[in-house]
């Protein structure tokens, strides 16, 4: 090596080392704000992608947190690389807070910091990311007060519903054979709706059996619901002047262990041997064991739930299934009550509306490529 | 009385509710939590009343001899030996409680779960016989899809699994979508009921 080579050669070296050793790339546009729809205590600080973020060379992004106009920065915390966001849910009300964000690699290295707000924190008192909901609900209870009063000027027509007419017939069957009815209402809990709307159609059925004299089995998985289920029971046995037909062994606790309470329920079955099995509510798994359990035993099974996964399994194994809404219709369908037919009335003009929104969007995002209808129900 | 009391608590609380899903303050906040606590405080009571019910009907089926009245003795026996190992030895890891719900519960849940592979085959049996119009769709589908997942069916013809993808995707996800718009709406008009007082169902029925 000569004396000139000597320097050029390290310089070279130098240039080669310098982008090794550098700090990543800073990311960009980086913005803090009050995080909406929450009860406060939380700013959200966001950020574009640092150039670096695409090798594996950085490890994630620190976000550091200043209160006030001179306060110091210190750290709050940290995400992994792709992220583009951070919560800060440590954040006082009402106090502006500065952030700075900055690229980190995995030797520990920041790149300079993107600097965001002031920002600061506020309780809200409404949720705007929900008024899509509110206006709906809005939309659909006016619905359902003005075929309240249409019920109440004249009697409405509803579709007949096979699953639920088999109920009548289902019940004369099980009086006629001597043979109990099995009322099951799946695993769900108290708050699960399908729980609720079987509730109330074993109560329907409850008033049946009770003016038929026919026995009515019920055993339960859940302790809320099966308290509910026996007062329910009891007040149909009552309504109908039969308070002497019903005993606390009709409705009882099983289990409420998945697969516990399907094997009960399928050695009832094969035992007891009911006429008709009637599952409603809320099944996973469990729905198929079942099911074909009762399907062995040559009873009529009506089934209804709003799991769709289940659905195909009842359709299989039962003679009537009721799918979704069908479920929810069922009481009102069952009592023929006016006041409870004009709430279905309602829901069928509430999907109308959905199809009419469906179609109307569809065409808009085709023509126009529109996206304010994904915006508006929050499809991304 | 017995009728407006509960009525008139679920008018109040559902509504406050339905208020509360919509503002996010701090109170709204500490009343949900404090509600979710009361359901705990009421959920054992209601354990309690559920046990008592199931130690009854079991003494009852043993006291009338009804059939299978043998297997009420198992439960009854098995309850107590589970609670009485469960109070004098805990129910800590290791212990025998654990151990007697890890090799003998366990694997009759389990039992349970792999006995669904049979009934399945016999619920498909059931399913794809072609005896109707809508059957025979079924099956013609189920039989598209089934072999479009499976590498014999790209081995057959090229384009079965894209249209075994496309059958999942568009006719099945429509059919399932417009199914969960009608639940949507059915709960929100059962809700809308039970709030209002117009089902009373639940309550033993209006009369």
């Amino acid at each position: 090596m000569t004396r000139a080579t000597g320097p050029i050669a390290l310089a070279l070296l130098l240039a080669l080392a310098g982008p090794l050793g550098a700090a990543p790339a800073p990311p960009g546009d980086a913005r803090a704000y009050d995080t909406p729809d929450d009860q406060g205590g939380s700013i959200t600080v966001e950020w574009r992608l640092s150039p670096d973020d695409a090798g594996t060379r950085l490890a994630g992004y620190e976000v550091h947190r200043a209160a006030g106009d001179t306060g110091r920065f210190q750290p709050v915390g940290q995400v992994p690389r792709g992220n583009t966001a951070y919560n800060d849910g440590e954040a006082a009300d009402g106090i502006d807070y500065r952030y700075r964000v900055a690229a980190v690699d995995a030797d520990g290295a920041a790149s300079a910091p993107a600097e965001a707000g002031p920002a600061r924190a506020r309780e809200q008192w409404f949720k705007a990311g929900k008024a899509n909901v509110l206006v709906a609900t809005a939309l659909f209870v006016a619905m359902v007060l003005v075929f309240l009063e249409r019920a109440r000027r004249g009697r409405l027509f509803i579709r007949r519903l096979a699953g639920l007419d088999a109920v009548e017939e289902a019940v004369g069957r099980a009086t006629e054979m001597g043979r109990p009815i099995l009322y099951c209402l799946g695993i769900g809990l108290l708050d699960y709706i399908s729980t609720l709307a079987a509730l109330n159609i074993l109560g329907q059925v409850a008033r049946k059996t009770a003016e038929y004299g026919t026995p009515l089995v019920v055993p339960t998985c859940e302790p809320i619901v099966h308290t509910v289920a026996r007062e329910v029971v009891k007040e149909s046995y009552a309504a109908k002047g039969r308070p002497d037909l019903f005993s606390d062994d009709m409705v009882y606790f099983v289990t409420s262990d998945q697969m516990g309470y399907a094997a009960a329920l399928s050695g009832i079955m094969a035992r007891e041997r009911p006429a008709t099995n009637l599952f409603m509510g809320y099944y996973a798994a469990e729905a198929l064991v079942l099911a074909e359990s009762g399907a062995a035993t040559g009873a009529i099974q009506i089934a209804g739930t709003d799991q769709i996964t289940q659905l195909p399994f009842f359709i299989t194994a039962c003679d009537f299934t009721l799918m979704g809404e069908e479920l929810y219709a069922a009481s009102a369908y069952l009592s023929q009550e006016p006041l409870l037919v004009g709430t279905i009335k309602a829901q069928d003009f509430g999907k109308v509306l959905i199809i009419l929104l469906v179609a109307v969007g569809s065409l808009a995002a085709l023509a126009f490529r529109s996206d304010v209808f994904s915006g508006w129900f929050g499809i991304k | 009385m017995k009728k407006n009391v509960p009525l008139a608590i679920v008018l109040v609380l559902g509504v406050l509710f339905a208020v509360q899903y919509f503002v996010p303050s701090r109170l709204s906040q500490r009343l949900y939590d404090t509600t979710l606590e009361w359901d705990i405080i009421i959920s054992i009571p209601a354990l309690a009343i559920a046990v008592d019910s199931l130690v009854r009907h079991h003494v009852v089926r043993i006291r009338q001899r009804r059939k299978g009245w043998g297997y009420s003795w198992v439960y009854l026996g098995a309850a107590a030996v589970m609670t009485a190992i469960g109070f004098s030895g805990g129910i800590s890891e290791g212990g025998l409680f654990m151990n007697l719900f890890t090799f003998a519960l366990a694997p009759m849940q389990s039992t349970m779960f792999a006995i669904l592979a049979f009934y399945m085959t016999s619920a498909a049996y059931r399913a794809f016989r072609a005896r109707s119009p809508e059957a025979t769709v079924l099956l013609l589908s189920a039989f598209v899809v089934m072999l479009g997942l499976i590498p014999v069916g790209a081995a057959l013809w090229r384009g079965l699994p894209g249209l075994s993808e496309w059958m999942m995707q568009v006719p099945n996800m429509a059919s399932k979508r417009g199914i969960t718009f009608g639940i949507g709406l059915g709960s929100a008009a059962t809700i809308l009921k039970i709030i209002l007082g117009l089902e009373r169902s639940w309550l033993g029925g209006s009369e």
